[in-house]
């Protein structure tokens, strides 16, 4: 298997996994000796099957597997920060409230960078707004600019689009692409989207029982990415479909 | 809408002419038992009250009702501005109130300390809420004995009673509030590094609030009834000690104004604190109403 083909890059790692081990009890391993590198700045998707061990490997980075038996070496910059499937807003909450929670700065500073982070995402005007009152992509919006506020050098995505309807979540990609120009975090991003994936990552991993069963990375890095050029594009959709398992075809990567 | 109609019975004329008519006016449903309730008929919710008043006006009116078993309505009323006028019932009103604040405030206070103490550790969990489960299933009159005991049949007395009905509701209700906080926001304030304070403060005690106020309706009516016991166990003053008084004397209406002032305050409490609630839970009833 032609994994590494992109060739890793070794300098300013961002993350480093070594031999990561992670298992539920019932003896199986859900991560399987896993090996990965993240450079500052880069985009990495992780594409995997039910059961294949992504979300656990984001848990993993994120420190939430507080109870989860396994061994390995996980290093993560100080400053993490998640975007989960739900927006994850607390509802008691003001959207502003929600954005500061946590932030390190003192309240005043700490509210200027929400305001600003909340205006990045378009929803300057909003901070009174309680979560519920917004719409679910204007809630992930929110949930996006909580994670900008506190400016990670991590920011690790669970599924964050997967909740959303199709033409949101374009919009979504959009959003993201132009955040990550001015903030330049690494991101990890779990997805059962192949187009997501390769809309959106600099380079794209396929776990399989634990493992990485392919890695390759997406044909443009700049902005003319795949629409530009669709031909390598369909390679590589075709290639990571091929590596998610015989029973995938376009129709039912939803399901994955 | 006229030409909608119009354009519809064309229409069906020249596809299905037999069926045109039938489409036209008659609202055919599928036939579906009800089950749920009619819709409110206005004012019917005092018609019991109303009902039941005029029972007692009248049968005090022909004589049916006696005097001596149940006072006049109108009785009641004078009784009540008399006694509202020369003083009585005001102190009386201040005293009771008095202590069913007191109680009220350190069973809340009790009821939200331990109900975080157990409900954020397991330490906690494992030394406190036994003892407390137990404590809920004395009753709170079988406790008056060993209380009188303890503290005398003075004020002291009456208002741990009031506090030790107080706190269970509290307690329970909080306990649950907090423990039923959705996990995923757990997992939030880690990820987000919250420290423990700014934990229980932004995510534990909020998200509990629901469950606490629910919990102060139960426990603002529970003062009010702890309230009518431990006044009527030799009092000095305090609208028990009233209707106590009353008793010995046979004044039959002072009683009944005892009850209508308990009747009253129970009511407006619980009023007062369900105002409370939708203030404090603004937040959900954008999702209510």
């Amino acid at each position: 298997m032609a994994a590494h083909a992109g060739g890793l890059s070794t300098t300013a790692a961002a993350v480093v996994v070594r031999d990561l081990v992670r298992s539920y009890g019932t003896g199986a391993g859900v991560l399987d000796g896993l090996d990965l590198e993240i450079a500052a700045g880069e985009f990495v998707a992780i594409l995997g099957r039910s059961g294949s061990g992504k979300s656990t490997l984001l848990r993993a980075l994120a420190g939430l597997d507080h109870d989860v038996r396994g061994s390995g070496r996980v290093e993560v910059p100080r400053n993490v920060s998640v975007v989960f499937q739900d927006s994850r807003l607390l509802p008691w909450a003001r959207v502003l409230d929600n954005v500061v929670l946590g932030h390190e700065a003192p309240p005043a500073r700490a509210r200027e960078a929400g305001r600003a982070a909340l205006a990045e995402v378009g929803l300057a005007g909003r901070e009174r707004a309680w979560p519920n009152e917004l719409s679910g992509g204007e809630q992930q919006r929110v949930s996006l600019a909580r994670s900008l506020a506190r400016s990670p050098e991590l920011l690790l995505a669970d599924e964050p689009f997967g909740a959303l309807d199709a033409l949101t979540r374009l919009r979504m990609h959009d959003l993201l692409r132009d955040l990550l120009r001015r903030h330049h975090p690494s991101v990890l991003m779990v997805t059962h989207d192949v187009d997501e994936a390769i809309v959106l990552a600099d380079r794209v991993v396929v776990l399989d029982a634990g493992r990485i069963a392919l890695e390759r990375r997406t044909p443009a890095r700049d902005g003319s990415r795949p629409t530009a050029d669709p031909g390598p594009h369909r390679t590589l959709r075709a290639e990571l479909l091929e590596a998610l398992g015989p029973d995938t075809d376009p129709a039912r990567k939803d399901t994955l | 809408m006229g030409c909608a109609v119009t354009a519809v019975v064309q229409a069906g004329r020249v596809t299905a002419p037999g069926r045109a008519t039938a489409h036209q006016a008659v609202d055919v449903r599928p036939r579906v038992r009800r089950l749920g309730l009619r819709k409110p008929v206005p004012l019917a919710a005092g018609s019991g009250v109303v009902l039941l008043l005029a029972v007692w006006t009248a049968g005090s009116a022909t004589g049916l009702i006696d005097p001596r078993v149940l006072s006049a309505p109108w009785t009641v009323v004078t009784t009540g501005v008399d006694l509202a006028v020369d003083g009585r019932l005001v102190e009386n009103l201040a005293v009771s109130l008095g202590r069913a604040a007191q109680g009220l405030a350190w069973g809340v206070l009790a009821g939200v300390t331990l109900a975080l103490l157990s409900g954020l550790s397991r330490l906690g969990e494992a030394l406190l809420d036994g003892p407390i489960q137990v404590k809920r299933a004395v009753p709170n009159l079988a406790l008056l004995p060993l209380l009188i005991l303890w503290f005398g049949i003075g004020e002291e007395m009456k208002v741990v009673t009031i506090a030790l009905g107080v706190f269970i509701p509290i307690y329970i209700h909080t306990h649950n509030g907090l423990r039923s906080i959705d996990k995923r926001y757990v997992e939030l304030a880690e990820t987000l590094r919250l420290d423990r304070r700014r934990f229980v403060t932004r995510v534990v005690l909020p998200g509990a609030l629901p469950g606490f106020l629910l919990g102060l309706r139960f426990a603002v009516t529970g003062s009010l009834l702890a309230l009518v016991v431990v006044e009527q166990v030799n009092g000095t003053a305090g609208i028990g000690y009233m209707m106590e008084l009353a008793r010995t004397y046979g004044q039959t209406e002072v009683i009944v104004v005892g009850l209508v002032v308990y009747g009253v305050l129970g009511y407006t409490a619980d009023q007062a604190v369900r105002l409370l609630q939708r203030r404090a839970l603004t937040w959900r009833r954008t999702l209510e109403d």
